[in-house]
């Protein structure tokens, strides 16, 4: 195994050098096809540094065993680095307390947990839900099947043509049947960041929870639990330069203990008897079984990765590219951006006039340039836009503006395949 | 390594660009609409079977429309040139071929009926375009069967391919 000197340990603390920071990340030495690999989607999922992959490796070869089980040196060794990979992300996001913690499978995973735990618990016949239109459909899936259970009623926040949320019409949404609010903190498909605090202080002000799925923040933005008094927080691990299969659900401890158990088995029973059952405290009621102990300590390393090139940083180095890219891509015929918005993360979701996304996708591939297309499974957001589809480049810390040129030039290039 | 520049040669582009047979076609006795829904994509398929002289179901006319990308709309527009004014079993039969041959499972050394089609062979190399190349046959297949809709994840479908998409 290769020892990597980790880029944030050796350069200053002023400049951001995404060149050292490219020397920590392998996969990105890759060639596609004879060309190096420009890989602009990060929003679907993002790339694993070397201290990350190296943090898993030392688990699998020297600390693995089942956790919260046994006395044995492992079983102990494995336990406190899954605890402490909590600890870490617990200061990552500002939680107040390490047990407002969960670990779930991804933020899929947290709002099926919020579903089926708080919805089915809390909310009846005839209450409202607000969600938005640019909700990714694990926000929206699990709540239709919720008010389908029940006999509940979703409400949609709309959107302007700029892709953001129209605030004056979320607030006019509420009414004394609104039980719960979903909301996305940045919008996957066209990377707008939506007021999330305002509209939290909005709904508290009414009693209603508000839920925040943080998928696409987590990764680009400083985000603080208790400054955006959210009641539950959804993200996943392989966004934020950690593993697949492994996500958190932050939740207000209050909250957290009324619910009821998402899954049921071990690990999250006080005691079994087949008369009755007394749950685990919080986190551990809502961690049935065997977590993915692997890759939360993986996660717990990306975070440690992350916090030392500060997240400030990264949202500042961000902005610049996505800025040059617009810039660029703005200067383009035949190019038309969706998503607009005054506030936006890095992500440039676009059209070419004339070309259908996926040949856009297959023929940028031929670049060695990675952008999704489809309709980044936010189908509202296209049927708002009227498209079927979009490519979508979304990037990260570790892209350069040579990838913005190349993503550029690969434009041009298949706009003449097909002119 | 797929060789992606295959794919878009200009036999592709020129179907694209001019599809043909494009439109709708009236008093059609068969058609089918046919979905992708991994990408939004939809085609309609509407055709005439009519007996020939020997009593043996032709296809008379064809006819196809909707939205999608480059290599669905030319597969259509070549596929309703292969198969017009031929017999419903040679178009069973090259649909059955073309899946063959998108999927990677047809022998080229045997003998067939592929022809120019042979410009899509290059999808089997790209698994999230296969379905592209094959909703248009997909969609032959349901209407030829007068099955109203198609579905590229429809499971008990002959034309069914196992390709993942989030």
């Amino acid at each position: 195994m290769r020892a990597v000197q980790s880029a944030f340990h050796t350069r200053s603390a002023s400049a951001f050098d995404v060149e050292r920071i490219r020397d920590d990340f392998p996969i990105l030495r890759l060639k596609v096809d004879g060309k190096p690999l420009v890989y602009l989607d990060n929003a679907a999922s993002s790339q694993m540094p070397q201290p990350v992959i190296d943090r898993l490796v030392r688990y699998q070869t020297s600390e693995h065993a089942n956790i919260n089980r046994a006395v044995h040196y492992l079983s102990e060794t494995a336990t406190s680095a899954y605890e402490a990979a909590r600890r870490k992300l617990q200061h990552f996001i500002h939680a107040r307390e390490e047990r407002e913690v969960i670990f779930t499978s991804g933020t899929t995973d947290a709002i099926n947990l919020v579903m089926h735990g708080y919805g089915r618990k809390f909310i009846m016949a005839g209450d409202e839900i607000i969600l938005t239109t640019l909700e990714h459909h694990s926000n929206i899936v699990p709540w239709q099947m919720l008010a389908e259970e029940k006999g509940a009623k979703i409400r949609v926040v709309p959107i302007n043509d700029a892709g953001e949320l129209l605030i004056d019409e979320y607030e006019r949404l509420f009414n004394e049947r609104t039980r719960f609010v979903g909301v996305l903190h940045v919008s996957n498909a066209l990377g707008t960041v939506n007021p999330v605090k305002q509209m939290i202080a909005f709904a508290h002000a009414r009693g209603v929870p508000v839920l925040v799925d943080g998928a696409q923040a987590v990764p680009h933005l400083q985000v603080d639990m208790q400054e955006l008094d959210c009641d539950f927080y959804a993200f996943s691990g392989h966004k934020l330069c950690g593993p697949t299969g492994i996500g958190v659900l932050y939740g207000k401890a209050a909250l957290l203990e009324v619910m009821q158990p998402f899954k049921g088995g071990g690990d999250m029973i006080m005691s079994v008897t087949f008369e009755k059952t007394t749950y685990n405290t919080i986190p551990h009621k809502f961690e049935a079984g065997t977590p993915p102990i692997a890759a939360a300590i993986g996660l717990g390393a990306a975070v440690d990765y992350l916090s030392a090139i500060g997240m400030d940083a990264i949202a500042a180095y961000e902005h610049t590219l996505l800025r040059y890219a617009t810039e660029e891509m703005m200067r383009m015929s035949g190019v038309r951006i969706l998503g607009t918005a005054a506030n936006k993360a890095a992500v440039l979701s676009f059209t070419v006039d004339g070309v259908h996304p996926h040949d856009v996708g297959t023929l940028l591939n031929q670049e060695g340039v990675a952008v999704r297309t489809g309709h980044h499974c936010a189908q509202p957001v296209m049927q708002r836009f009227k498209v079927p589809a979009t490519s979508r480049a979304s990037f990260a810390f570790y892209n350069n503006m040579a990838e913005v040129d190349a993503l550029i030039a690969g434009i041009r290039s298949l706009q003449k395949v097909f002119a | 390594m797929a060789d992606y520049r295959a794919l878009y040669q200009e036999v592709i582009l020129d179907h694209n660009k001019k599809p043909r047979n494009y439109g709708t076609l009236a008093h059609a006795s068969h058609h089918a609409v046919g979905h992708n829904p991994l990408c939004g994509d939809h085609i309609t398929v509407a055709l005439n079977l009519d007996l020939d002289p020997e009593a043996v179901e032709c296809i008379v006319g064809i006819a196809f429309e909707g939205e999608s990308c480059a290599i669905c709309k030319a597969s259509a527009s070549m596929m309703t040139v292969a198969v017009k004014g031929k017999t419903r079993a040679y178009a069973e039969t090259l649909t059955h071929e073309f899946l063959a041959m998108a999927t990677g499972k047809l022998n080229l050394a045997t003998p067939h009926h592929i022809g120019r089609l042979a410009v899509f062979a290059g999808v089997r190399d790209l698994p999230t375009r296969v379905k592209c190349a094959i909703l248009p046959w997909h969609t032959l297949h349901a209407a030829l069967n007068s099955v109203a809709s198609a579905s590229t994840e429809a499971t008990q479908d002959l034309m069914h391919a196992p390709t993942g998409n989030a």
